[in-house]
């Protein structure tokens, strides 16, 4: 935790009231999104009970197995959802664009977007997912074509959270805690009733109390994917058993079944009203300026994704081969880097926790030449200097290339830095001033002009060449076979 | 005594080079793809990368070199281009870099950016990230990667397309290599790309031979039974002089001798010292603990030490001088300080930069001093050997009361995962194994 927000959670305890931590909101809010609540039978490696899902605020659909031990029941239960997400998925077509190469690589306009109250129920989602995506359609024990489709889909959404940056699947107690601060622990932030609690109190409360309030599981429901024990034992075993009682005796049980439906409900409705209230919240919040950019991004993911699944008809790998994992990896580790830099030129109260860290500094410009010109090379070249004056601590070495929020395009050397009462960096700055010497307006800072500066950059990186799969060196086991998902994937380790 | 006689130190060493050229021979004739060697701090790591290059190019055999850092590729050109002036050297670099002196004054060595230039070089040297930028048509049978357990699986990967056989050489006691990210994804994979190259190679290919190097010549008598037993529990390995043979004494006498004189007096004495502050929760950067590193090490310089050594005697200056934190705002608030009593030329830095480096005294601000909890980060038990196996003379540790409490309430608690090898050591184990020796040479700071 760094100082501001250790600064920010204290302040949050004193006041009763979750504080701020960003300024703007870092992640996309898509106008429709498919909100999916999860229940899971307890004690049961996943095994649905119930899921509240939906796109519409007003009409959420609610499904519910009556005997989630059994196999059965637990894959019409994904084919119930699968008739949810998939036309909802379906809405959002692809296109295809021209890249510079001539290929045509696919595109979407817009993606669907999945809204999960918290991280145990992306990975309650992901084995969900991992055990529909490879069941066969044909053969003993066939399921609807459907089922390992949405399994595929369930499989990619759940991934997405590792990506930083990518809003695809919207963790909603993450997006809330990395935007307010709250009084109590980040373990107590996992519980949404509660986060909800210290961010927008009901009228008349302190936050800390709504938060207090929102740990009785009658008020509040868990949202989930694990149930309240106390409901698990007074109400939910007996209405199982009693399905069961009436299966063996042969007896109706669509009475039973409405009931266990309706129990089920009350357990969900309030998280689904809760959802939404986070999502209203999120939506008040002006976006960040690299929002659209991460987002288109993320749409081409989508596509990316939507376009291989359509082509080689095939479930993704249950692992990474060596050389996908390494890929993979780097590509996250740039993703990381890029949503770190966004982040901070996005927000300045983002930008403080690196100023306090002496990854950046904020001041005004005490001095500027300008115009000044260097002639020690082979040609004149426009190389205007500003010494900006901070109270910050730097800790910048002369010889660093930084970049300022305001001039994302221009480079700024650290020629020298006087130590003091307030600090004084002298930067000679190049790029982003066009190609005569004299600087267009606006592009050197100004006398006075408030700036800031960073060592971390926008900067794209290209990815680096990887061995292709079929030459996998010895070090990491050597070539591996090809992909043919075998059927035993369909069963895990633990079950 | 039993009528054996003990093996001398320099014997022993020797034995081990001679295992692992043996084998190296071995995989030449076809044996296996490569050979490990284990190497705790200062076992001459580099003076066996140094021969085991010479050897193998004696052999006619054309070897590649990665190591981990500009510094570290420097300084194994160096001591090759002395050791062995018969041998052409090519250094394989970044188009920014501009020789080190004690690169550039070797009449042998070729520095170019481009591996072709370099091909009828015998052994060439570069960095991981400058070889794995390079394309295949510079492939060579043989490679050494130093420093091989800091080196990321998934640089391997792109690094392993050039080499048949390998040597891998490192300090399974020091850090891991670490990511940016967190994720789950490929835990217990034998390819799991956030592993060190040795882990996955070592999976992949259990039938490669491990050799360790037994004799550290850089610790003390005083360190290396504590290290031994702390990091490296089930190899274990001697210091390579006597208690006798390294001393440290001081040019002026302690007028009235405060708290940070006996810390310095202790550690002069034992090779060890922990300098104890009261107990308290503080911020990351505590000030004072900053300030009692930087005290400490001035205090020092002002009385004077000299060191005695099995290479003589020299005085104890700043440049022999370094201080260690876990994190880097730490090492700049000690920096801070330093600047702030006037005294310059330490190094002070983070472990993970400290790694490979060796000083006579070392100060190291203990990673769990000051805190609430005992993170996995914190507990590493790397980031400690790091910190206290840099030292020749001696190790003061600076820490608030309280860690053994710390220590009992969060026990390790890290989730299990199918399919990952146990490792030792246990990060908990070790801090409580260095605690219970530090607490014999406590000096309460007031």
């Amino acid at each position: 935790m760094s100082a501001l927000t250790a600064y920010a959670r204290t302040l949050a305890a004193e006041r009763q009231i979750a504080q701020p931590v960003a300024s703007v909101r870092h992640v996309h809010v898509s106008d429709r999104p498919l909100v999916f609540v999860p229940l899971q039978l307890a004690g049961e490696a996943n095994a649905p009970l119930a899921a509240i899902v939906g796109s519409d605020r007003g009409t959420p659909t609610v499904l519910t197995v009556a005997e989630p031990r059994d196999r059965n029941q637990r894959f019409a239960f994904i084919a119930d959802l699968a008739d949810v997400i998939l036309p909802y998925i379906e809405g959002y077509p692809l296109g295809t664009r021209e890249a510079k190469n001539g290929n045509l690589v696919p595109v979407a306009g817009d993606a669907p977007q999945l809204i999960v109250p918290g991280p145990a129920a992306v990975a309650f989602t992901r084995l969900l997912g991992r055990s529909a995506r490879f069941r066969r359609t044909d053969g003993p024990y066939a399921v609807p074509a459907t089922v390992p489709l949405v399994g595929r889909w369930l499989s990619f959404y759940s991934e997405r959270p590792e990506v930083p940056g990518s809003s695809l699947t919207l963790v909603v107690t993450d997006a809330l805690a990395s935007h307010w601060a709250t009084g109590q622990s980040p373990e107590e932030d996992l519980n949404l009733a509660s986060i909800l609690g210290w961010i927008a109190p009901p009228p008349g409360m302190t936050g800390a109390e709504a938060a207090l309030l929102a740990e009785d599981p009658v008020r509040c429901p868990p949202a989930g994917p694990a149930t309240d024990p106390t409901f698990d034992n007074e109400v939910l075993e007996g209405l199982i058993k009693a399905v069961r009682a009436a299966r063996l005796t042969g007896g109706g049980s669509g009475r039973i079944r409405h009931a266990l439906t309706e129990e089920l409900r009350t357990q969900l409705e309030p998280t689904w009203e809760r959802m939404w209230q986070a999502v209203d919240l999120l939506r008040a919040l002006r976006p960040g300026d690299h929002v659209a950019s991460r987002w288109e991004r993320d749409c081409s993911a989508f596509a990316r994704y939507a376009d291989w699944a359509r082509a080689t008809g095939l479930p993704q790998p249950k692992h990474d081969g060596a050389v996908q994992a390494s890929r993979r990896l780097w590509d996250l580790e740039e993703d990381q880097r890029r949503f770190a830099a966004e982040r901070a030129y996005d927000d300045p109260l983002v930008m403080a926790e690196h100023r306090m860290s002496g990854e950046a500094f904020a001041g005004t410009v005490a001095a500027a030449e300008p115009t000044r010109v260097d002639a020690s090379g082979r040609r004149r070249v426009l190389r205007p200097r500003i010494t900006v004056e901070t109270g910050d601590r730097v800790v910048v070495e002369p010889g660093t290339v930084l970049t300022s929020p305001a001039r994302t395009a221009q480079e700024a050397r650290v020629i020298s830095v006087e130590a003091g009462e307030r600090t004084l960096v002298t930067l000679e700055l190049q790029k982003g001033m066009g190609q005569s010497l004299t600087p267009p307006p606006g592009s050197v800072p100004e006398l006075g002009e408030r700036v800031c500066y960073a060592t971390f950059n926008l900067g794209y990186q290209r990815r680096p060449e990887f061995p292709p799969r079929e030459e996998t060196p010895w070090t990491h086991g050597g070539p591996p076979a090809p992909y043919v998902p075998p059927d035993e994937n369909a069963q895990e380790a633990w079950s | 005594m039993t009528g054996a006689e003990p093996v001398g130190s320099a014997t022993l060493a020797e034995r081990a080079t001679a295992g692992v050229l043996a084998d190296l021979s071995r995989v030449n004739q076809g044996a296996g793809r490569g050979v490990v060697v284990d190497s705790p701090p200062g076992a001459g790591k580099s003076a066996l990368v140094v021969r085991a290059a010479g050897e193998l190019a004696e052999a006619g055999e054309r070897v590649m070199v990665v190591a981990q850092t500009n510094e570290q590729v420097n300084d194994l050109v160096d001591r090759l281009a002395t050791d062995r002036s018969d041998l052409r050297i090519g250094r394989l670099s970044a188009s920014d870099y501009v020789p080190a002196e004690r690169v550039a004054r070797h009449q042998t060595v070729t520095v170019s950016e481009k591996a072709a230039d370099l091909a009828d070089h015998a052994v060439v040297l570069g960095t991981a990230h400058k070889w794995a930028m390079t394309g295949v048509d510079a492939a060579r049978p043989w490679a050494i990667i130093d420093e091989a357990y800091q080196m990321r699986a998934d640089l391997m990967l792109r690094v392993a397309r050039l080499f048949t056989a390998g040597l891998f050489v490192g300090d399974p006691g020091q850090l891991d290599p670490f990511s940016t990210v967190a994720t789950e994804r490929w835990t217990g994979l034998s390819w799991d790309p956030t592993q060190s190259a040795v882990s996955v190679l070592l999976r992949n290919n259990p039938d490669i031979p491990v050799h360790m190097l037994p004799v550290s010549w850089r610790l003390p008598a005083s360190a290396a039974p504590v290290v031994s037993e702390a990091f490296y529990p089930f190899t274990g390995f001697r210091a390579g002089t006597t208690a006798g043979e390294r001393t440290m004494e001081w040019n002026t006498r302690a007028f009235g001798m405060n708290a940070l004189d006996c810390v310095l007096e202790t550690a002069a004495a034992d090779g060890w010292a922990l300098c104890e502050l009261p107990a308290l929760h503080t911020l990351r950067t505590d000030a004072e603990v900053a300030d009692t590193c930087a005290a400490l090490a001035a205090r020092l310089l002002q009385r004077g030490a000299v060191a005695r050594s099995e290479l003589g005697e020299a005085a104890v200056t700043a440049s022999r001088i370094a201080i260690g934190a876990a994190h880097r705002d730490q090492a700049q608030a000690v920096r801070a300080a330093l600047a702030a009593r006037g005294v310059a030329g330490i190094t002070v830095d983070t472990a993970n930069r400290l790694q490979g480096r060796e000083f006579d005294l070392v100060v190291v601000w203990h990673p769990l001093s000051g805190r609430r909890d005992a993170t996995a980060f914190h507990l590493e038990s790397g980031r400690l050997c790091v910190l206290t196996s840099r030292h020749r003379h001696a190790c003061v540790v600076v820490a608030r009361a309280g860690i053994p409490e710390l220590l009992d309430a969060h026990p390790s608690a890290e989730p299990m995962f199918l399919n990952v090898p146990a490792k030792f050591p246990d990060g908990w184990e070790a801090n409580q194994s260095l605690l219970v020796h530090l607490s014999r040479h406590r000096v309460r700071a007031a």
